[in-house]
């Protein structure tokens, strides 16, 4: 077997592990793949760098590869995904003194994003604080799942999030200090920085994306269109290490000792058992109180690395809803050609495993884990309910817009 | 300019104020940097690539788009070339569209190649250092060598130098290891 020399950019994150599993491991070394790794410290180093062909591959925000292919970016180039890297990972942290207001104008002590919402709303109405000054999230990208995930919870909380509340970018490692200097109330983002800030009583893990939009899309597997369309079987082998690599992740097993791999300085290099949070979705708060998440992160599961064409196409609705791009049919089509089901299916039928029948679903018709029926057989999907009960049809995705919009 | 380290800062400063352009605003810590962009009005900003907030300043040039201030960036879709020698360099810079491309390329070379230069400073610094710490290193060992072994200097030193050749190893290794055996003995 001829071996294959791959260049991968990561962005020290808990969801960068698949990538790194592969890479340190031995999985990307089994099918014929060389597999070096480059820690990147901005989404626009990783693009630009990318873009110059330092990188064949990286670990991407979702909505990335879509915005790159709409030209929404500052360079013309275009990123394929065909592969995703998880569902789930994000949660959103507030500070403890909002949260303190939060808490007196609730009833349930719940993390459930409708019941969190409304007390948002309801502390932005009535507090005088806020009369003066907006509050302020950050997120880590514009064009960033956090991004979309915050925005739908407080559009559906009835908090209109371009007026009610300022929304600014920052990037993660900077999260917990913006929030211990009081720059901003709060943030939506990747593991490991809520656990720091819980685990430092700098701010209270108040929701999370697993329970905003269950089994949704998050990192990707962004790949450079020229390095594929000469790559093609360098591509494939790539898919199947990460594939392997994303089942060993997700075995329960060996969370310790991804937790300790991750931890690594050439990784995320930051204290292993705050990596495991995320892994176990069991979340240590300063107070010494623990918050049990189901679903946090999952790496396999669920078909959790198929490019659904459909997470594809909600990404896009949301770059229309908050204007990033103006929606059409022949925009729609690049959104959804961006992700590349193809190119998963092809690499991985030499392995004989559980496949989704389609390339789409409707995300939100699933309430509960569901048992499908697949090509091998033996896939269980879902639930991927959104928390306000919303269904997202891709093959109603004008009718989607449109309401959104109003 | 928005570069945390100070000295390359005042470097590309000094060249830019030398080729005539002498509106320059460093800025070093990007708290309120929005205003700070506001108030100054530049034509470009460069930036060095190692800054964690690059994601947030293009937010900030996105969203300024919408009030009349246009800032794209330079390295663009044109030239491939100067993209890759900015990235190599480890700089960037965006501009306010309708800045004219020859004033603005020269602006950028010039930050390429003080970047570089700086780099090829430092790496010469940090190996003239190494290369201090080296000699300190092979003159300890030779002291070492002179007292047990009763060689005379020359000696103590062709020891260390054939020893290196046999082993393939430099001889500040070798130096090394004699230092940390010693120190195990007199323990």
């Amino acid at each position: 077997m001829s071996l294959h020399r791959v260049s991968a950019a990561f962005m020290p994150l808990t969801d960068s592990a698949i990538l790194v599993a592969a890479a340190a491991l031995g999985f990307a070394e089994q099918e014929g793949i060389v597999l070096s790794l480059t820690r990147e410290n901005s989404w626009a180093n990783v693009r630009d760098r990318m873009a110059v062909r330092h990188f064949d591959v990286a670990h991407l925000l979702a909505p990335m590869p879509i915005a790159f292919n709409l030209g929404l970016s500052p360079l013309a180039f275009n990123v394929i995904t065909p592969m995703a890297l998880g569902l789930g990972g994000n949660a959103i942290t507030v500070s403890g003194s909002l949260y303190e207001l939060m808490q007196k104008a609730r009833t349930s002590n719940v993390l459930h994003p409708a019941a969190v919402g409304l007390a948002l709303k309801t502390v932005i109405l009535d507090e005088l604080t806020f009369k003066s000054r907006k509050i302020t999230f950050a997120v880590v990208h514009p064009h960033s799942v956090h991004n979309f995930e915050l925005r739908y919870w407080l559009a559906a909380c009835g908090i209109n999030p371009d007026a009610d509340v300022d929304i600014v970018i920052v990037p993660p490692p900077l999260m917990p200090d913006a929030l211990a200097a009081g720059h901003i109330d709060g943030f939506c983002v990747g593991e490991p920085w809520n656990s720091i800030a819980a685990q430092n009583g700098i701010g209270v893990i108040a929701t999370v994306k697993a329970a905003i939009w269950k089994s949704s899309p998050e990192k990707v597997l962004g790949v450079s269109k020229i390095w594929a369309d000469q790559q093609p079987q360098a591509l494939a082998a790539l898919v199947r290490a990460l594939y392997h690599a994303a089942k060993w992740c997700g075995d329960h097993e060996n969370h310790t000792e991804l937790a300790r791999l991750l931890a690594l300085p050439a990784y995320l290099n930051c204290p292993a058992d705050v990596i495991e949070s995320a892994l176990t979705g069991k979340f240590k708060n300063a107070d010494g109180s623990v918050l049990d998440v189901t679903d946090f992160f999952v790496p396999f599961a669920r078909a959790a690395t198929f490019p659904w064409q459909s997470h594809a196409l909600w990404l896009y609705s949301q770059m229309v809803r908050w204007g990033h791009v103006k929606h059409s049919a022949a925009n729609a089509d690049l959104a959804l050609k961006s992700y590349r089901p193809d190119i998963y299916r092809a690499a991985l039928k030499p392995l004989n495993v559980a496949l989704p029948g389609a390339n789409s679903k409707v995300e939100g018709a699933l309430t509960a884990a569901t048992a499908v029926g697949a090509s091998a057989g033996g896939l269980v999907l879902g639930p991927d309910g959104f928390f306000d009960g919303a269904v997202f049809d891709p093959a109603l995705i004008d009718a989607y817009i449109s309401n959104q919009r109003a | 300019m928005v570069d945390e380290d100070a000295v390359r800062a005042s470097i590309i400063e000094a060249g830019l104020r030398a080729s005539g352009h002498n509106q320059v605003t460093i800025v070093h810590d990007l708290n309120g940097i929005a205003r700070r962009i506001a108030e100054v009005g530049p034509d470009v900003i460069i930036i060095d690539l190692q800054n964690p907030n690059r994601d947030m300043l293009e937010n900030l040039f996105q969203l300024s788009r919408a009030v009349q201030r246009p800032i794209a960036m330079f390295v663009d879709r044109s030239d491939k070339a100067s993209m890759e020698a900015a990235i190599e360099a480890g700089v960037s810079a965006y501009v306010v569209n309708g800045l004219a491309e020859n004033r603005i390329k020269p602006i950028l070379d010039m930050a390429v190649s003080r970047f570089n230069a700086y780099s090829r400073m430092a790496r010469e610094l940090a190996e003239a250092k190494s290369e201090l710490e080296n000699r300190k290193i092979i003159d300890r060992a030779k002291g070492l060598l002179m007292k047990s072994r009763q060689l005379d200097e020359a000696a103590a030193y062709n020891l260390l130098r054939t020893t290196a050749m046999n082993q393939n190893r430099t001889i500040a290794d070798i130096a090394q290891s004699l230092i940390v055996a010693a120190g195990l003995l007199e323990q």
